[in-house]
């Protein structure tokens, strides 16, 4: 028992849960507009592996972090603008093409990355995010070792969290988004253009989630690594519904997800050897088939998700 | 402009489609080919080449398409019941451990001519227990068995990887983690002996046909398309739903758990983490290519494998990564979503 205690106590579990849970914030998040809006992005999981390697390979190729990220975000959007004009243009199934996005995003950036950068032995590397010091709270005993050892981006997210639920739930905009996604014959009845609303959820939650794709090369880790990502998307997917498509849940939901996976990391060197590792990787998976299973029934579905809109068609 | 929905959809069209979506994308992949600064023409030669070029080649063609048709037919009667079956991957593996655990633990001193059907069913039902376990979900919970289904390749293949680390582990490859190999009466014999060409693709043409049987032929066929086209309006009319998705799902898993089982059993005759280079997911993009036609699957299995193995015979003489199989597969996904369309509407000013 005294084991568990002590990674419980440890500043690295804490410090690593906020690391852990910045991708999944953002992608979360991402997942969570476009679905508000009442579309469904499977791209996920493609538009975070893009995002990856867009991202790492500007910074490797001289731009400076910020920018890398922002060109992720573009991309993004990019493709965020693909699944739209797939599924809300021509109303195709969101789930087909978000898995075509997918399987397009993720083999396009591996075939990019081959490209583009030369096959060493070891990839390559960048110098990643640093710490952001902050004054006064990062000095705090345990404390600041704890939750103010992060890099800038895991901040971004957690402010973007608190800024998407006013948006979403204070102002004309959200009102707007959701009504979308709710009844989008009602809200083009009210003055809304269905269309312009799906267009912009779609593509700027795609940015997010490129956002979320890139943290992993310019922050968490220092290079790109084909199927890195490893299903974070997906998980993502199965967040939104476990926060009932509200984002403060949301960040509570990828926190509390990231606490398991940083405690099951820990757990696995005091008491590996004994267990199969592969048993502890299982387990955010199967974590969030439990959440799924838990939380699909009392959450609140936007009533037009999944739904194409055609003007004049019902 | 807007779009008009097509009263009736021209038969000649609906052929084409699928050609159209390929024509396109193979223009797009040049495009990309391009971009590597390789000469387009001569490398879609090499493709061509490389997948059939030669004795050889012809059979790894052939031999890859066996897995894709089985794994193609798994998405396309899932998706024809609107069972959003995206999990083939982790069924195909769970299939093969099956049967290797079978093979060298049950079955191994049985003959041939009786391990192998049950060596194949054993395949089957591994991966039919993996779809029950999202389609209960799906019923009981309501949850989307996208997700399910996406999370559970992970699982699955996590754990055929830590059987093959333990007890099923080969303690004969020197440490390396491979599970123990089938027994030798397990193998699938060759059609052309000194190929990797055997008899799983002929095994997997005749489940295309039986399976176009079911869905023209029988009542639940119908059913399991009603239940897809518009489900309460089926079970107003008495189609029993969820029984109708149990069999689906069964039907499905199965065709995936079977693809696993003769790789294994043709191809590898033992597992590990390598053993599909993405087979389930290709499987999507087969049977939407198809349009979901359990004969179509066969065809477009094929052209998938071409790809594949062309592009890597391509990418070892020209400078191109043999990624670029992947990407035309999946733009031709893409492309055939966008063609699909166009069969159905027309533009109107």
């Amino acid at each position: 028992m005294s084991a568990l205690w002590d990674i419980l106590a440890s500043a690295g579990l804490w410090a690593a849960v906020l690391r852990i849970a910045t991708p999944l914030i953002f992608a979360t998040l991402g997942a969570l507009l476009c679905e508000r809006a009442g579309v469904l992005n499977l791209g996920i999981e493609g538009i975070m592996t893009f995002g990856a390697m867009i991202g790492w390979f500007a910074v490797w190729n001289g731009a400076d972090l910020w920018t890398g990220l922002f060109v992720a975000c573009l991309s993004g959007m990019v493709f965020g603008l693909l699944h739209a004009g797939l599924t809300v243009t021509l109303g195709l199934s969101q789930h087909v093409s978000g898995l075509g996005v997918t399987l397009f995003a993720s083999s396009f950036s591996y075939y990019l990355f081959r490209l583009l950068v030369p096959v060493e032995g070891t990839p390559p590397k960048i110098i990643p995010f640093q710490p952001l010091h902050i004054p006064g709270l990062s000095d705090l005993p345990w404390l600041g070792q704890a939750l103010f050892t992060q890099t800038a981006p895991t901040w971004v997210a957690i402010v973007l969290a608190i800024v998407m639920a006013l948006a979403l739930f204070r102002t004309p905009l959200g009102l707007a988004i959701r009504m979308t996604g709710e009844n989008p014959h009602a809200a083009e009845a009210q003055g809304i253009n269905p269309m312009v609303m799906r267009y912009g959820a779609v593509i700027f939650g795609s940015g997010l989630m490129a956002a979320g794709g890139a943290f992993l090369t310019l922050s968490a880790f220092d290079s790109f690594i084909p199927t890195m990502i490893q299903g974070r998307g997906w998980i993502g997917i199965a967040l939104v519904v476990f926060a009932s498509w509200r984002p403060g849940r949301a960040l509570a939901g990828a926190l509390l997800f990231a606490f398991f996976d940083a405690f099951q990391l820990r757990l696995q060197t005091v008491i590996g050897g004994a267990v199969p590792y592969q048993l502890f990787l299982m387990t955010p998976f199967i974590l969030s088939i439990l959440a799924l299973a838990l939380m699909a029934r009392r959450a609140r579905v936007p009533q037009a998700l999944m739904q194409p809109y055609r003007r004049g068609e019902r | 402009m807007r779009f008009e929905r097509r009263e009736q959809i021209p038969p000649a069209l609906a052929l084409l489609t699928p050609l159209i979506a390929v024509a396109v994308s193979l223009a797009l992949a040049g495009g990309l080919i391009a971009l590597a600064g390789a000469p387009v023409l001569t490398a879609f030669g090499k493709i061509l080449t490389g997948a059939f070029g030669s004795k050889l080649a012809a059979t790894e063609t052939l031999a890859r398409a066996a897995p894709l048709i089985l794994t193609g037919l798994a998405a396309a009667v899932a998706f024809r019941a609107r069972l959003w079956n995206i999990g083939a991957e982790g069924q195909l593996y769970l299939g093969a451990i099956a049967v290797a655990a079978a093979s060298a633990h049950l079955f191994g001193g049985l003959p041939g001519v009786v391990q192998i059907p049950l060596l194949f069913l054993t395949g089957a039902l591994a991966g039919m227990v993996l779809l029950l376990i999202p389609l209960w979900l799906r019923l009981r919970f309501q949850v989307d068995e996208v997700v399910t289904t996406l999370l559970l390749n992970f699982v699955a293949l996590l754990f055929v990887s830590m059987l093959i680390d333990t007890v099923l582990k080969d303690p004969l490859a020197f440490g390396w983690p491979q599970s123990v190999p089938v027994a030798p009466e397990a193998e699938l014999p060759k059609i052309i002996p000194r190929s990797r060409l055997h008899i799983g693709l002929l095994v997997a043409v005749a489940v295309a046909f039986v399976v176009h049987f079911i869905q023209a032929r029988t009542a639940f066929g119908l059913q399991s398309r009603a239940a897809g086209l518009n489900p309460s309006g089926a079970a107003f009319a008495g189609v029993p739903l969820g029984r109708t998705l149990v069999l689906v799902a069964m039907l499905s898993g199965g065709l995936a758990g079977l693809a696993g089982a003769v790789e294994v059993m043709g191809i590898t005759s033992y597992v590990t983490t390598e053993l599909s280079p993405g087979y389930g997911y290709s499987g999507i993009v087969v049977a939407m290519l198809a349009g979901l036609n359990p004969l179509g699957v066969v065809l477009a299995a094929l052209f998938t494998a071409v790809m594949f193995v062309g592009a890597d015979a391509m990418s070892r003489s020209l400078a191109v990564p043999s990624y670029i199989a992947d990407v035309t597969v999946a733009l031709s996904l893409l492309c055939m979503l966008v063609a699909i369309f166009f069969t159905q509407y027309r533009i109107r000013r």
